[in-house]
């Protein structure tokens, strides 16, 4: 083990460690991440829109002051755009520069790392100082594409045919999210650790909201979390995510309201909320009596 | 730790979860560099690192609590004294004897102490005692918790508690309907922590006297997609119905997959004409592109009190899966039969359109009791004549027909016009042609009969039924 690689002492480090840059980590997620970092292991993050899954990994690099590498997953996404790929342009003016050299000189000289464009995910690697790399929303890359990041996160290396295999110089710490939309494969999965991120209990969401809107008062940080936890157990098209009760906490703040009545929620509801359809229905769910 | 650890693998995987060899290996690994002393540290670690799919979790919770459950909390009083007055206990039944009654009121009032203050210690205690008074747990007796959990839960007059613990929050306070409506909730969450602490300590108990594997064995729960439809929880429900997009998302590209791989027939127009190029040599063989096989499918779900869930069930997965076919047209029957396919569509949320079926089509004829027979013959008069060699006929229910006229010679006739008939039962094939099923009289004139009892199943119909062999579904 080197010496960068002691930063958690017990997973409470690492609650702490996060607690100083504002992200409220429960058991769960500080175990894990404190196992990712002991093990040397990917973590795969899962769970609803909005509830922190990006933040953890940018929590976790300013806390370990390492810089973050992200490669944020899309559709068609490719080797070229997440590896590497050759710099064509400068390989043509190499063989151009020089006419007189035989022919096998310059091609092995043009697949040198000197024409090799780094991409996050080798740049990752190649760094010499210990990176956070970020793998964002990597249930929207194709199955295929998948098995690109395979090889990187096993073996934390990439093997380029022309140059032979690219090792680390150093261990990144690597976070994947995914927000579910599709299952990821056995193989991806089998080399991560899991963790599943729920939306937090009220007494969490309250010290989120208590951290990340500073000027809030006690009681309507409690307030805004059970109004929260209660429009998430109805059955809505979208359940509104901690970044949108943040959002809602600051709306109050700035309507300087100190208490959350039926005529604040009936005003400020689109905040939380996205669909029209939700908004009527929770108005009309929270303000009517409970039943039983 | 080693032999505990493989054991409750070994748990994990007869209750379905896949644990790989390799997470295996993982799991020991993260073992040795935690601090075994914590509980929810070791729990975490396990987590992490054998489940790495959110419906097996429940699996692994259940396992977790049997295989490193706390020892049972001795009690204070003395151990011969409690075992009599339990079996007196059980034996008087519900009246019980004039002693536990006053107990019993101690108890709640300990009980409500503690979870309006939340203060874990003195519930946890109060927990012990109502297990111990009320439980009348027998040792060696081979039930499940499930069983002394209601009894001790049925005894402790939940709904009373619940509304005093709400009238002890509430103080003199005039709360408005929305400031009762949070303050509901946090009770219930409070109920329902205790539920869980009466669940974990009966558990506990019951791990102490008959060992982890028998234990595990009767709380083990098959996983979601195995759940059978038929007897299926509300909480089992709901998660069936939260498991259903990922599922159908999984399908499709599985689909999506296998079409990409497939080449069509020889384009001999095309191949000649690229010949010339090379010299009249057909170097490069042309083909043609396969048209994507989309069938027609047409569903017939019963809609009768029995069957709602089910169809519900096929409903949602074939509409998920509706890009995949060419056409998909809706109905719904009970003792007669109604198109619905408009209350489906791309944007319009589907909860509410099945809630539509039940209150807008009309599906009721006589008395509301399923007539497969009237159903059959009514669509066949109204729909048949746009039947077509390209349509797929699935019919979803248990053929139950009340003893009525089957007519099931119709159904033959709905055959001879369409490409197939299939019919989905989500009854045992034990049950079919008991009583008044008239399974195999409809069975004659289907190209095939599923027994579809699972979301598995489900799945696996609906993927065949996308194949593009000439008869859609074969026949398992």
């Amino acid at each position: 083990m080197t010496l960068e690689e002691s930063h958690f002492a017990s997973p409470s480090s690492v609650t702490e460690g996060l607690a100083s840059v504002d992200y409220l980590a429960d058991e769960r997620i500080a175990q894990v991440v404190f196992l990712a970092e002991r093990l040397g292991k990917p973590v795969l993050v899962e769970g609803p829109a909005g509830v922190g899954k990006t933040e953890l990994a940018k929590s976790v690099a300013g806390l370990t002051g390492r810089p973050l590498v992200r490669l944020q997953c899309y559709e068609g996404l490719d080797e070229a755009k997440a590896l590497y790929e050759w710099n064509y342009k400068k390989q043509l003016l190499r063989i151009q520069a020089d006419v007189d050299h035989d022919w096998d000189a310059i091609s092995h000289d043009i697949f040198s790392e000197e024409f090799l464009l780094e991409r996050p995910l080798l740049e990752a690697i190649r760094s010499s100082e210990p990176v956070v790399l970020l793998i964002d929303e990597v249930d929207r890359v194709e199955v295929e594409t998948e098995a690109l990041l395979l090889e990187i996160l096993s073996d934390f290396q990439v093997s380029i045919p022309e140059l032979g295999t690219m090792e680390a110089n150093t261990h990144p710490l690597v976070f994947l999210t995914s927000n579910n939309t599709r299952e990821l494969s056995e193989a991806l999965k089998r080399r991560c650790l899991f963790l599943h991120i729920d939306y937090p209990d009220a007494d969490r969401e309250q010290a989120i909201l208590t951290a990340r809107v500073p000027d809030l008062s006690e009681h309507l940080a409690s307030q805004v979390a059970k109004v929260a936890r209660s429009i998430r157990s109805l059955d809505l098209k979208k359940a509104p995510s901690v970044s949108e009760t943040i959002d809602w906490a600051r709306t109050l703040l700035a309507l300087s309201v100190d208490e959350v009545d039926e005529a604040v929620l009936g005003d400020t509801l689109h905040v939380l909320l996205k669909y029209q359809a939700d908004i009527e229905r929770a108005a009309k769910e929270l303000t009517s009596s409970p039943q039983g | 730790m080693l032999p505990v650890i493989t054991g409750f693998i070994d748990e994990l995987r007869s209750a379905g979860v896949p644990v790989s060899m390799v997470e295996a290996i993982d799991g020991m690994k993260a073992v040795e560099a935690i601090d075994l002393g914590s509980r929810v540290a070791l729990r975490e670690t396990l987590r992490a690192t054998l489940v790495k799919n959110l419906r097996h979790e429940r699996a692994f919770d259940t396992a977790f609590d049997i295989y490193f459950s706390t020892l049972p909390l001795p009690t204070q009083d003395d151990e011969p004294v409690d075992q009599d007055s339990q079996s007196e206990e059980s034996g008087g039944g519900q009246g019980g004897s004039g002693d536990p009654e006053i107990d019993r009121q101690d108890l709640f009032d300990a009980l409500l102490e503690a979870l309006s203050n939340l203060d874990s210690e003195a519930l946890r205690r109060g927990v012990r005692d109502a297990v111990d008074q009320l439980a009348g747990m027998e040792p060696g007796r081979p039930v499940g918790g499930t069983y002394y959990l209601y009894r001790t839960m049925r005894r402790l007059d939940l709904a009373q508690l619940q509304a005093d613990l709400l009238e002890a929050l509430t103080g003199d306070e005039d709360l408005s309907e929305f400031e009762r409506r949070l303050l509901t909730e946090e009770v219930e969450g409070l109920i329902e922590r205790l539920r869980e602490e009466i669940q974990d300590e009966i558990r506990r108990r019951l791990v102490a006297d008959r060992g982890r594997e028998a234990v595990a064995k009767t709380l083990r729960r098959p996983l979601i997609e195995d759940i059978d439809l038929m007897h299926a929880t509300s909480n089992d429900l709901a998660e069936m119905e939260a498991a259903i997009g990922p599922l159908t998302r999984k399908l499709a590209a599985r689909l999506a997959r296998r079409r990409k791989r497939r080449t069509g027939r020889l384009d001999f127009r095309r191949t000649v004409r690229r010949s010339l190029a090379t010299g009249g040599v057909p170097a490069d063989p042309q083909f043609r592109h396969p048209r994507p096989h989309r069938p027609e499918v047409w569903l017939l779900c019963d809609i009768s009190g029995s069957m709602a869930t089910f169809s519900r069930f096929t409903l949602q997965f074939t509409h998920a899966m509706s890009t995949h076919f060419s056409k998909l047209r809706t109905f719904a029957f009970v003792d007669t039969i109604d198109e619905v396919s408009n209350f489906f569509g791309p944007g319009i949320d589907f909860g509410s359109a099945v809630s539509r079926i039940t209150t807008e089509a009309e599906v009721v004829w006589l008395d509301g009791h399923s007539d497969y027979g009237n159903s059959i013959e009514t669509f066949y008069s109204r729909y048949g004549s746009q039947l077509t060699p390209r349509t797929t006929v699935i019919v979803t229910g248990d053929a139950r027909n009340n003893y009525r006229p089957p007519r099931d010679l119709v159904l033959g006739e709905v055959a001879k016009k369409s490409r197939a008939v299939v019919w989905l039962n989500p009854e045992p094939k034990a049950y079919w042609d008991t009583g008044d099923s008239a399974m195999s009289s409809y069975g004659r004139h289907c190209t095939s009969v599923h027994e579809v009892r699972t979301l598995r199943q489900l799945e696996d119909f609906v993927e065949t039924l996308t194949l593009p062999t000439g008869n859609p579904v074969q026949n398992r």
